[in-house]
């Protein structure tokens, strides 16, 4: 055991994992655990869990682990968190927990991430995933979403003793962790099915397929169906695009579709009717850690992969950990490149790239370096799949069939920042749909908020 | 899970099934359309709602069988279930947000190509239901082809057939009636045509000319249809516009047609293998293919 460097966690080879779709990370044995959370002081005063977005109790999780009682250490962890087996794979902890962990001063921190992790698939391996609920209380709470935010909100409010229903879109619950984050980083059957089955077993009704704004509207989820308060949790699935000529051709996609082509419809297994294309040279355009699951995808789908960026390396806004397994599985960076055209050909489909080559300018307002184009720099690259992986907004679906539910000039929804209370009585929001696009944990966080707020609301 | 409750042939390869849907059923209007999903393997087929009954609480759909999907989709009967059935879904047609008055005043003309005629249905029974007289073309294959003919006409709208070959009321096609009608003095103000892509692009053509309103029904390649892949996204007016949020009706003269036909042909090769698939009956298992 060192107090400088943590327990490496296996992986699969880089050669080997290119090739298939299953996880990445093999995360922790029992006694690899209790060996790297041998390492952690037990703060009394832990900056870790300030900086945890759920504030999970990281020192007494970990004493235990520690001591080989992995069971106890889930039940912690299951007072402040419902998804800790998907928290542990994607949470961006150098920013978060692990982030402000003391032993990262002179050495590495403790890896609290996977060591969350290790004890969420203990747990669910084991049959011993905690369900703690409180008696019901006869009040009704809608949750629109099944992501991050709304299972957590749901989950919470259950806990409580809530009858909290979640009404999805698509037919699967889970948003962005079924759709989104593919399986070699997220396992959808092993992982996180299991995990919204555990929020089912503490008495959460899911309904899938249910356009809330469409299907329903959350007047009449207020009015006619008998809730007492909702929680919007729809999250940012608009895509972007460029605006580009030629971005309409064939084989232009944007990330949602083919992540979701690929994740949710399962369109790399052949006994799946959904189909996928990805060609022989694909250009992802983005940097953030859609393009790197997008490209990633696409390189497991058989294809040479590029991510088109036009700042330089250090500008990425993905996490390191992600361009570092792109870069091991062969994916090529282009920086400093932008696209201006979508060259096609006779038929419609993509023949190439035209990028015009970029340098940083001076520091803008939030201190980024500003990309300008080189003159003359105008070059076609080799192309037959471009990937727009440039960002996404709410969808309007929700604001636009709710009276009076305020949303700013992005068309996020206006929420409390300790609350989440709307414009709107009784309506709640968190998660994407009111920041814009961020991550797992910041909306768990805020789905958790909502949850008291609305407890303090409703019991009051 | 959702049941089918009907079930009927409407001409080779056309099929009508009334699914079990009350949510769908409450909410849904003239102009949408729904995703089905049939089993945990399928994929996600857009299909514009046909009728939809509040009190029965179903919803009911047509659709041809074209590819993989739809072949298998025809082979489920009457208690069978399919496993999603997602909507109402898109915009629901114009005209349901106009003053009844302005309304019947005008004078409508439905085209209806092919399996097309399903959508427009609704629309029919929906004028026809606020006392707003309208014409209907239907234009079909062949005799056999022809649907929804009766039913049209039962609502009371002036129907008028006619197919490709000519074996039933008369030989031609859509836009030859649609010029006849206007040109012997029907002084139509809005034309909304529902059929194949290429119908739709000489409808608009020919009435672009005549200066005549014109509303076509987009059937773009879909995913999720709620708008959050822009699978479906189309050019009208020189805007990128996702048709399951933003349509799936548009102004028929700001469509750019060629670029939608083209999107829509995408994924012809791949259909066409997962048909052959089918066809060779012992090999959808899974097993040999499905590790490639």
């Amino acid at each position: 055991m060192s107090k400088i460097t943590r327990v490496p966690v296996r992986e699969q080879s880089p050669k080997k994992r290119v090739t298939n779709f299953a996880e990445v990370c093999l995360g922790y044995s029992l006694s690899e655990a209790m060996t790297e959370a041998a390492r952690c002081l037990t703060c009394k005063n832990a900056k870790c869990v300030g900086n945890c977005p759920v504030a999970i109790n990281i020192p007494d999780f970990i004493s235990y682990v520690k001591k080989g009682e992995i069971a106890e250490a889930a039940n912690v962890i299951a007072q402040a968190s419902a998804l800790p087996a998907v928290c542990g794979r994607v949470c961006p902890q150098e920013t978060q927990c692990e982030g402000k962990c003391i032993l990262g001063i002179k050495g590495q921190p403790v890896a609290i991430g996977k060591l969350e992790r290790f004890v969420a698939d203990w747990a669910r391996e084991n049959r011993a995933q905690p369900a703690i609920v409180a008696p019901p209380n006869g009040k009704k709470v809608a949750v629109i979403g099944s992501g991050p935010a709304g299972l957590t909100c749901a989950g919470d409010l259950a806990r409580k003793g809530y009858a909290v229903t979640v009404f999805e879109a698509l037919h699967e619950p889970g948003g962005v962790l079924v759709y989104g984050i593919p399986e070699f980083r997220l396992p959808k059957e092993s992982v996180v099915k299991p995990e919204i089955a555990n929020l089912e077993k503490m008495g959460v009704a899911i309904e899938t397929n249910v356009i809330v704004g469409k299907t329903v509207t959350i007047d009449e989820l207020l009015e006619e169906e008998g809730f007492a308060a909702v929680f919007i949790g729809s999250g940012a699935g608009l895509p972007k695009f460029m605006g580009i000529p030629g971005e309409n051709a064939n084989g232009v996609f944007s990330a949602n579709e083919f992540l979701t082509r690929n994740n949710l419809m399962k369109a790399f297994k052949k006994q799946y009717a959904t189909p996928i294309k990805a060609g022989k040279k694909v250009a992802v355009v983005g940097g953030g850690n859609v393009a790197m699951d997008a490209a990633r995808t696409a390189a497991r789908l058989g294809s040479e992969t590029h991510i088109v960026y036009r700042r330089s390396e250090a500008e990425l806004p993905a996490r390191v950990e992600e361009v570092h397994h792109a870069q091991e599985e062969g994916i090529i960076f282009d920086i400093l490149t932008n696209p201006i055209e979508v060259l096609v050909d006779d038929s419609g489909w993509v023949a190439g790239l035209k990028c015009v080559k970029m340098e940083l300018g001076e520091p803008d307002a939030a201190g980024r370096r500003k990309p300008v184009p080189v003159p003359g720099s105008e070059f076609i690259m080799e192309a037959d799949t471009v990937i727009m992986s440039l960002g996404t907004s709410p969808n309007p679906l929700i604001s636009a069939t709710t009276k009076g539910l305020a949303t700013n000039k992005w068309q996020c929804i206006v929420a409390d920042e300790q609350t989440g209370l709307t414009s709107r009585e009784r309506v709640y929001a968190g998660g994407d749909a009111v920041t814009g696009a961020a991550t797992v944990i910041l909306a768990m966080g805020a789905g958790k908020r909502a949850a008291q707020a609305i407890d303090d609301m409703l019991a009051g | 899970m959702y049941k089918i409750l009907g079930k009927r042939q409407l001409a080779p390869q056309i099929y009508l099934m009334d699914i079990y849907a009350p949510r769908v059923a409450k909410s849904a209007k003239p102009g949408q359309f729904v995703i089905v999903k049939i089993d945990e393997k399928g994929e996600r087929i857009p299909l514009t709602i046909c009728d939809y009954d509040v009190e029965k609480e179903t919803v009911t759909i047509v659709f041809q069988t074209l590819g993989k999907s739809t072949i298998e989709m025809a082979d489920y009967q009457v208690g069978d279930y399919f496993s999603d059935f997602a909507g109402p879904l898109g915009e629901a047609s114009e005209f349901i947000h106009e003053e009844l008055p302005v309304l019947k005043q005008q004078r409508m003309v439905f085209v209806a190509g092919g399996v097309g005629t399903a959508p427009v249905y609704p629309q029919v029974k929906w004028l026809q239901q606020q006392g707003v007289q309208v014409d209907v073309i239907i234009g079909a294959r062949n005799q056999e082809m022809v649907i929804l003919e009766n039913e049209m006409k039962a609502l009371g709208a002036t129907v008028y057939v006619t197919t490709d070959d000519g074996s039933y009321s008369r030989k031609g096609l859509v836009t030859d009636v649609l010029k006849e009608l206007i040109d012997s003095g029907k002084a139509y103000d809005h034309v909304i045509a529902i059929g194949p892509m290429i119908m739709m692009k000489f409808v608009a053509k020919l009435t672009k000319e005549y200066g005549l309103k014109t509303t076509v029904s987009l059937n773009p390649i879909m995913v999720d249809g709620t708008g959050m892949c822009g699978a479906c996204r189309i050019t009208v007016g020189g805007q990128i516009k996702f048709a399951c949020v933003d349509g799936p009706e548009f102004d028929g003269h700001l469509i750019d047609f060629d670029e939608a036909m083209r999107r829509q042909a995408m994924y012809k090769t791949e259909e066409g293998q997962s048909l052959l698939a089918v066809e060779k009956g012992s090999h959808t298992c899974g097993c040999c293919g499905g590790a490639k």
